[in-house]
């Protein structure tokens, strides 16, 4: 249903936007980028940030790639579709350049250094790129341990609670006193607990993953509908074979919901636990940052870390569109 | 291949299960609502011959359903003894099939797997792989076997809710009301169906409906229930040659003579 409209959607704004061959939405797009360069090597800028000139060439690029996109992006296919239905964005990002150009290196009305420009941004990347990448080595490898670990231990502990009245009487209480319970409030016993500063990391992010998949599958397999079950009896299945034939596949719609709280929860504890005598990782690259009022720097780490995180949800949602392809007659 | 094929016949799983009796001795059976009971049977006593079409009519609401659940073993009888074959009934067992008014398909799984299920619980699917086949040819969805149950229409999910069933060959047939909810060309279509299976496999049927027509249409007993707490109220033979005819005249009589005894005087 969703898919129809989007495609009469598409249509309808190919055919407006492109006539006799030229992509209109192209030439203004490659306009506002241009401005955007135009201005960033143009004006001087009241405090230098560096960098003005590489983010100058790199929109004048952009703008001259859409220029030439503009004539053959019909010839283009699936590819030329998709482009022309980000027409409109693609115009709305290089107002949007030339705009904070303007409010923040051009003018200052939004001062150094609690506001940077684009290319202020660029510039972090240039000269701490090195440091960056290590950082996003450090944290995608405490989040992806802490995550996996977290919503292994989730599940299993989901189906159970679901699936057992006894491990329900005595696990749910437990689950619900600590559900609320922000992950980052078990530093002082974790720090304890575990032996190096790294396991502490890895479960402080396990914990708040674990928890949102563990009552999310638990009240997914609780809510298989009783009728399936006695089909499965009814042909005879053994309650392993109903757990893991019929509790499991149903619950699947409740565990994804889990999943995505999981995985913002997961990045939303991650900068916290990366305080714990880290010396890599975004979140810790945040806080140094902070402390020495490097915002700029602050902002970049923030940006990619945004990025990582979308792109995540993204995967997420392709394995879900995959393993749930059989809901798509009830959404 | 040839030891093969003999193993199979003594699993007894290739090999046409045949018919089932069965004795309902005595069945009282009360619900627990939050400390009340609520009594849902009350003392029913029939014997059903293998092979045999028997109709369960009465009241909705009456009880008729709980007792399909209790001779498929899904419950047990508060009081009294249900014996399919002359044993008693502890369990469900896949010689004893119960088929829902709802088809009640696995929507995480293809026609073909849920058809499957019966074969793939009891560890024999990879070896009889073609009986699903066979039980998707006999309701004609084979065309089907890929697609997921949202894609089917009422009528074929529960033809495929039968071929759940069938593919299990099982000695006795539990329906309840299995054609309640489709539209009245799919039920007369799945009437007939359903006569054709039963005198193909040689299964015994055991019909819950609430509808006399339907009940003339397919068997050759109709047991009348009460109101709740259901209790056998009066039985019908009816012994016609199938296909049967709604108009036929026999049948209008005894319609009208069922419709008296259930308090619908028309």
């Amino acid at each position: 249903m969703s898919d129809a409209i989007r495609a009469f959607d598409e249509e309808t704004v190919e055919g407006s936007a492109v006539s006799q061959g030229l992509w209109r939405d192209g030439l203004l797009a490659a306009a506002s980028w241009a401005a955007a360069a135009l201005i960033t090597v143009g004006l001087p800028d009241v405090v230098p940030w560096g960098s003005a000139e590489l983010f100058a060439a790199l929109t004048s690029a952009a703008a001259a790639a859409l220029l030439v996109l503009s004539f053959i992006v019909h010839r283009l296919g699936r590819l030329g579709g998709g482009l022309v239905h980000y027409g409109p964005w693609l115009i709305a990002v290089g107002v949007w350049l030339a705009l904070w150009e303007l409010t923040t290196a051009k003018f200052g009305w939004l001062p150094k250094p609690f506001f940077s420009p684009p290319h202020g941004l660029l510039n972090v990347y240039v000269v701490d790129g090195q440091r960056l990448l290590i950082c996003i080595a450090y944290t995608l490898r405490l989040w992806s341990l802490g995550f996996l670990s977290g919503i292994i231990v989730g599940y299993s502990a989901g189906v159970a609670l679901g699936w057992s009245k006894r491990f329900s009487y005595w696990g749910m209480p437990f689950l619900k006193l600590i559900g609320p319970v922000p992950a980052t409030a078990w530093i002082p016993c974790t720090f304890y607990f575990f032996p190096t500063t790294f396991g502490a990391s890895i479960f402080i992010v396990a914990l708040a993953s674990g928890i949102p998949v563990a009552i999310l599958t638990a009240s997914g397999v609780g809510s298989v509908s009783r009728s399936f079950y006695d089909v499965g009896h009814i042909l005879g299945a053994s309650n392993w074979y109903l757990i893991r034939k019929i509790a499991v596949p149903a619950s699947l719609p409740h565990v994804f919901v889990g999943l995505f709280m999981a995985l913002y929860y997961s990045f939303a504890v991650l900068v916290v636990a990366e305080m714990l005598g880290a010396k890599y990782g975004l979140g810790w690259y945040v806080q140094f940052q902070t402390a020495y009022s490097g915002y700029a720097n602050v902002y970049a780490a923030l940006l990619i870390m945004a990025l990582l995180c979308a792109g995540i949800v993204r995967l997420l949602f392709v394995v879900r569109d995959r393993l749930l392809s059989w809901q798509k007659g009830f959404i | 291949m040839g030891a093969e094929a003999v193993q199979v016949d003594a699993y007894g799983d290739s090999a046409s299960r045949g018919s089932m009796a069965v004795d309902i001795r005595g069945v009282s059976h009360q619900f627990d609502l939050s400390g009340s009971k609520l009594p849902v049977l009350e003392n029913i006593d029939l014997s059903v011959q293998p092979g045999e079409f028997v109709a369960l009519l009465g009241p909705s609401g009456c009880g008729k359903s709980t007792l399909l659940r209790l001779v498929a073993g899904l419950d047990a009888p508060t009081r009294g003894a249900i014996l399919a074959d002359g044993q008693p009934i502890r369990r469900p067992d896949p010689s004893r099939i119960l088929v829902f008014q709802d088809p009640t398909l696995f929507p995480w799984a293809t026609i073909w797997s849920n058809v499957a299920t019966g074969l793939d619980v009891r560890g024999v699917l990879k070896r009889e792989k073609s009986r699903v086949d066979e039980a998707l040819a006999l309701v004609d969805l084979t065309a089907f076997a890929d697609a997921f149950p949202h894609q089917l229409s009422g009528g074929m999910a529960q033809r495929a809710s039968l071929a759940r069933a069938l593919v299990n060959d099982p000695a006795l047939l539990l329906l309840d009301e299995p054609l309640g909810k489709l539209d009245s060309l799919t039920r007369l279509t799945l009437q007939t169906e359903l006569v054709s299976l039963w005198q193909r496999n040689g299964f015994t049927a055991l019909l819950v409906t609430h509808d006399v027509e339907e009940a003339l249409l397919l068997s050759s007993r109709i047991i009348v229930f009460s109101e709740r707490p259901a209790r056998i109220k009066a039985e019908f033979r009816f012994e016609k040659p199938y296909p049967r005819h709604r108009d036929d005249a026999d049948l209008v009589a005894l319609r009208r003579n069922i419709l008296a005894t259930l308090g619908l005087s028309t």
